[in-house]
């Protein structure tokens, strides 16, 4: 089972290091997106300030949400999903293996490439490594949550609103308590409820998610 | 015994038989909607006294609650009946799932409206980030999202089974989301005094709320069975016992 | 409303909140009457929809 796993991951990340360009463009659209907004707003530094973490926060949101395609897509249309579906191992842990590819791909670049937004957007020092944490512990729900969008609309013709519908509202609870959790951290105060509330609820997305993404592939997926 | 039980449950949810029942329940549900409305309504509006705070603008009340409470019920029954179709594959309860979707939606776009009448008066804006009102709304796009989804797939069957996962995600995660935005309303809450929480409650404004609210259960009840009517015609359309019914009508 | 005489100018008033309190309830009832009436219709259109299928495949039996 274990090696199913790792043989799955490896796959997957071997295939999307093939196309690289492909790879980094849901991280040029978060650095982008978080850009517009010294431009559509003011570049003054105080008010930057107060909207850094919903910034960053609802343009890290978009910018899983759009990558969210690649997570079935590509092996709905090549038939590679069915002989997944098929295959011997239970696909929850094919599911999982899918999804932590995607968070390797997705997830933690924008996890990486924070603390230069933080910048951009004149976020305190002391709150940079809160941005890092909650985005470490916010980021892998937004790709096992939208896992199972992705896998109930596969089959559907340009599901991409319809996806982005039926998963932003999921989205909300992560979005105010990491947002929230870089806002209180910029003024200097403890944020350990904000982060233990985050992970309790990462620890419940991946024992939930993969179910729910197994038994939507099930329904969607079969031919 | 348990196989007795099993057998009665499936005579009862086969669509004909669902059909003729249903019938002769939706005129007894109708009739005491009826009754019960105008009697809610009677005493909510010439019964229960003025408030001493919300003067008359708090009659809002017997509208708003009974429709919140209402939008949160249908997505419960929602998702029971959806889950109840997934697992035990009673296409009846899909039915009746897709059914309630639209009128859970109306309901919860009333209490959003009326919410926000009431606000004007009381706030002094339309809209308020309240932590009630923002669930309302996050709860009228899960119920758009489920209803996109079930009309976005040709298949019926796919797109029950599709549908009725997503309303029980979303049934998980409404405790969670409800959690949250009651929490992130505790942070800012500025200017916003809640009002619409505690309005002094007179037994005679109470009674009117309970009436209204148990008339709306029942005015769900007899729609929703109109609806999984025409769903049972519609689906079914191709059975004889559809084609000699249509013929009669 | 306050014990004293009942006026129906009094109870339309509302105490000065009649736009919100009337278009409140008045919402309500186009939400009823909605709720009411499309299911209706739908199902009009459901019956005229099979039986236009049952005449069809009559006709056609009989040519054929």
């Amino acid at each position: 089972m274990l090696k199913a796993f790792y043989h799955l991951l490896a796959r997957d990340l071997r295939l999307a290091f093939r196309s690289r360009h492909e790879l980094a463009n849901p991280l040029i659209f978060f650095v982008l997106v978080v850009s517009l907004f010294p431009l559509a707003v003011t570049p003054s530094a105080d008010l930057l300030m107060v909207m850094a973490p919903g910034v960053i926060w609802v343009s890290a949101l978009l910018s899983v949400l759009l990558s969210l395609d690649r997570l079935f897509k590509q092996d709905y249309e090549d038939g590679s999903l069915d002989q997944l579906m098929l295959s011997p191992n239970p696909l929850v842990i094919l599911v999982l293996a899918k999804v932590f590819a995607h968070w390797l791909l997705t997830g933690l670049p924008l996890v990486l490439i924070a603390p230069l937004l933080g910048m951009f957007m004149y976020v305190p020092d002391e709150a940079i490594s809160t941005l890092i944490f909650s985005l470490l512990l916010g980021t892998p729900v937004l790709s096992l949550v939208g896992a199972i969008g992705v896998s109930l609309t596969v089959a559907v013709n340009r599901g991409g609103v319809l996806l982005s519908l039926i998963i932003l509202p999921l989205y909300i609870p992560i979005l105010i308590f990491g947002a929230n959790a870089v806002d209180v951290a910029s003024d200097g105060m403890s944020v350990r409820g904000q982060l233990l509330f985050l992970a309790a609820v990462l620890a419940l997305a991946i024992s939930l998610a993969p179910l729910a993404t197994a038994v939507a592939l099930r329904i969607t997926a079969s031919r | 015994m348990f196989k007795r039980i099993w057998g009665w449950i499936q005579r009862f949810s086969s669509p004909k038989h669902f059909y003729s029942i249903s019938g002769k329940m939706i005129p007894w549900f109708a009739i005491s909607a009826i009754f019960l409305g105008v009697y809610g309504l009677y005493m909510g509006l010439f019964v229960a006294p003025t408030d001493y705070q919300q003067g008359e603008s708090y009659r809002i009340i017997f509208i708003h609650v009974p429709a919140a409470w209402m939008s949160m019920f249908i997505y419960v029954v929602m998702a029971v009946s959806a889950g109840i179709g997934l697992i035990w594959q009673i296409k009846l309860a899909d039915m009746i799932a897709a059914a309630s979707a639209p009128i859970g939606a109306w309901f919860t776009f009333i209490a959003l409206v009326t919410g926000s009448l009431w606000g004007k008066p009381m706030w002094g804006a339309y809209w308020v980030w309240d932590a009630r009102l923002t669930s309302e709304l996050i709860l009228l796009f899960l119920y758009f999202g489920y209803m996109a989804l079930q009309s976005s797939i040709e298949d019926q069957r796919t797109a029950d089974k599709a549908s009725g996962l997503l309303a029980i995600v979303g049934v998980v995660n409404i405790p969670i989301i409800h959690y949250s935005v009651q929490w992130w309303n505790t942070l800012h809450q500025g200017a916003t005094v809640s009002k619409l929480d505690k309005p002094s409650m007179h037994v005679d404004m109470l009674i009117p709320l309970l009436v209204m609210a148990i008339a709306a259960k029942l005015f769900y009840a007899a729609i929703v069975l109109v609806r999984a009517r025409n769903q049972v015609l519609y689906r079914e359309r191709n059975r004889q016992w559809v084609r000699e019914l249509v013929e009669k009508l | 409303m306050n014990g004293s005489e009942f006026s129906w100018s009094e109870f339309f008033n509302m105490g000065g909140y009649a736009v919100f309190v009337w278009t409140s309830y008045g919402l309500a009832l186009v939400m009823v009457v909605a709720n009411i009436v499309s299911p209706i219709i739908e199902r009009k259109r459901v019956i005229s929809r099979i039986k236009r299928a049952i005449r069809r495949e009559t006709n056609t039996g009989k040519a054929g």
